[in-house]
């Protein structure tokens, strides 16, 4: 691997990082609220991936200004930015969310919630795992 | 090596650390802090990439209401979170093959900035070489987003609507005054007051510039509705919820929500009392140039209303709660 | 020659303003207590950044881009250090006290700083 193909790619292989540090984040830890922001984390590296897809070296921003001038690529502009209000309007939505469930469970822990969950659904003779 | 590069790079290096930070870090405020950080740093990243109109939209939504709402919503849950103490080793393998396949997939893109990459010559030199022609206006992302792409933006916006409207249901949309200050007024932050008089004159004012604007530079309804609504924001968070409650309150919010998709939606359908297509902007005026700034006009402030108006009522949904700790037991 | 001085100028002011922010940013991370490191941060970035724009508006000559970057020089000048109050406002207000040297352990510093130098 050369360093031109080092230097080609070297915008895709920081929005995998980005998006895998967003995705563990998710997934491993237990509060709600930690794993809305690393689902925004993740959601911000993939507008990364798409915008940089469009980049053309060399490339201005795509506004006419009357002289002929080289642009990059409009339409992941467009698709991103659609993206953008749309993962704010599920953020919200998922923040609703956890609020609503604090209201119900008195906590925003996922473990605390299961035990809680479990012990409605199969009444407190259950032994407790992993205690607090 | 040139420069533009090594920008990119320690950009990206900065947002990577500051992600790792906020995956570590178990004190929710700093976390918060950290996020509206990374979409600052982001958008920085965006106008190195020739994406303006996309910076705009991120620093304005990503650090501003995102950030908002989060604070709202830590005030209405734990400050901390607990330590981790589940198994590491399989959510860590996941990660970690998940990100070896992806790297592998990216092996056979096209380099970075490659102007003849299959992304650039599909659809993307039409767009930039008839909009002159076509739409008549400077600015191609927001000829592409009202004009060629309408149909998107129309779902998109109907998008925002909806979730406006499931978390008014979710957090209750009761026209009743909440009971209690669940934000203290700040009737003693003499600075905080005078400054925030000062600047929400200005904040409106740039909102329907950004509105206005967006077919010569950088704007468009998206941005002007999220700078729309942050004026409404601090006002509230300076003055107190039901000052704001009282300047706008949240029955003419709702309203406003539901009449920029109706806006939007009922552009649409006069294009068919002109017998053409739906959305079809063309005939609106007596040239298609002219029929098209005015689709996009109105098209845009349909989208702008709708925006502005789901995030001033989210604020107000949340910020109605009570919290569980009052603000003298914390 | 007026080129040579307009680029000096904006050159210095951009510098300026950089190394004003690195100041701050040092003074973020070294320094002991928290109202001393909303000092650094609050002046530094606010001059700093008002520097920086300073020497940017002085690149772009007499255009409506100049006009725009004075008005965000403007609003930066007003909110950045109303920010900063806010902040060290909330910070007393919720109970936290400036670190300040009491007379016991006023010559202990002194006396190690002698023994380390």
């Amino acid at each position: 691997m050369d360093g031109a193909e080092i230097h080609g790619l070297f915008n895709y292989w920081m929005v995998i990082i980005l998006m895998m540090i967003g995705f563990y984040t998710v997934v491993s830890r237990g509060n709600l609220v930690k794993k809305i922001v690393g689902l925004n984390i993740f959601q911000v590296s993939v507008f990364l991936l798409y915008i940089s897809i469009g980049k053309v070296s060399g490339g201005t921003a795509p506004i006419l200004t009357g002289e002929p001038e080289v642009f990059s690529n409009p339409l992941p502009h467009v698709l991103i930015l659609t993206a953008i209000v749309v993962g704010v309007a599920t953020t919200a939505l998922g923040l609703a969310l956890v609020v609503r469930i604090q209201n119900a469970y008195g906590t925003v822990e996922e473990d605390e919630i299961q035990e809680l969950d479990d012990e409605m659904e199969f009444g407190t003779g259950e032994s407790k795992e992993d205690g607090p | 090596m040139t420069m533009e590069f090594v920008i990119n790079m320690s950009l990206f290096v900065f947002l990577g650390l500051t992600a790792f930070a906020i995956l570590k870090l178990r004190a929710l405020f700093a976390v918060v802090m950290l996020s509206s950080v990374f979409s600052l740093v982001s958008a920085g990243l965006f106008v190195l990439l020739d994406a303006v109109d996309v910076a705009f939209t991120e620093a304005a939504v990503g650090a501003g209401i995102s950030t908002v709402l989060l604070l709202v919503t830590l005030s209405l849950t734990a400050r901390r979170e607990k330590a981790p103490h589940r198994a590491h080793a399989i959510p860590l393998a996941v990660v970690f093959l998940t990100g070896l396949a992806l790297v592998y997939g990216t092996l056979d893109m096209p380099h970075f900035g490659d102007p003849n990459a299959p992304a650039q010559t599909h659809v993307a030199p039409k767009y930039i070489n008839d909009t002159e022609r076509e739409v008549g206006m400077p600015n191609i992302v927001t000829a592409v987003l009202a004009s060629y792409r309408g149909f998107d933006t129309l779902g998109e916006v109907t998008v925002i609507f909806t979730a406006g409207i499931a978390v008014l249901l979710l957090l209750g949309a009761s026209i009743r005054e909440p009971d209690g200050v669940r934000i203290q007024t700040m009737d003693h932050h003499l600075v905080l007051r005078v400054v925030t008089k000062v600047l929400i004159g200005p904040i409106l004012l740039f909102a329907l510039y950004v509105q206005f604007h967006g077919d010569y530079g950088p704007g468009g309804g998206f941005q002007a509705g999220v700078i729309f609504a942050a004026a409404f924001i601090i006002y509230a968070l300076v003055f107190g919820l039901e000052n704001a409650r009282r300047a706008v309150p949240g029955q003419a919010v709702r309203i406003l929500l539901a009449c920029g998709v109706l806006l939007y939606g009922g552009v649409g359908l006069i294009s068919f009392l002109f017998g053409e297509n739906y959305l079809n902007y063309s005939v609106l005026g007596a040239t298609q140039v002219a029929g098209q700034h005015l689709g996009v006009l109105l098209v845009e402030f349909g989208v702008g209303l709708t925006v502005s108006a789901v995030m001033v009522s989210t604020f107000y949904a949340f910020a109605g709660q009570n919290p569980p700790i009052s603000d003298e037991d914390w | 020659m007026t080129a040579l001085i307009v680029d000096a100028f904006s050159w210095a002011c951009l510098g300026a303003g950089s190394v004003l922010v690195l100041i701050g940013t040092v003074g973020l991370i070294r320094l002991p207590d928290f109202y001393a490191r909303m000092h650094a941060v609050g002046i530094t970035d606010t001059l700093g950044a008002d520097l920086i724009l300073l020497g940017l508006m002085v690149q772009a000559g007499f255009s409506l881009v100049t006009i725009k970057l004075l008005l965000i020089g403007a609003f930066l000048f007003f909110t950045s250090p109303t920010s900063t109050h806010a902040i060290a406002n909330a910070a007393f207000t919720s109970g936290l006290r400036p670190l300040v040297a009491d007379e016991e352990t006023e010559r202990e510093p002194a006396e190690e700083k002698g023994d380390q130098a």
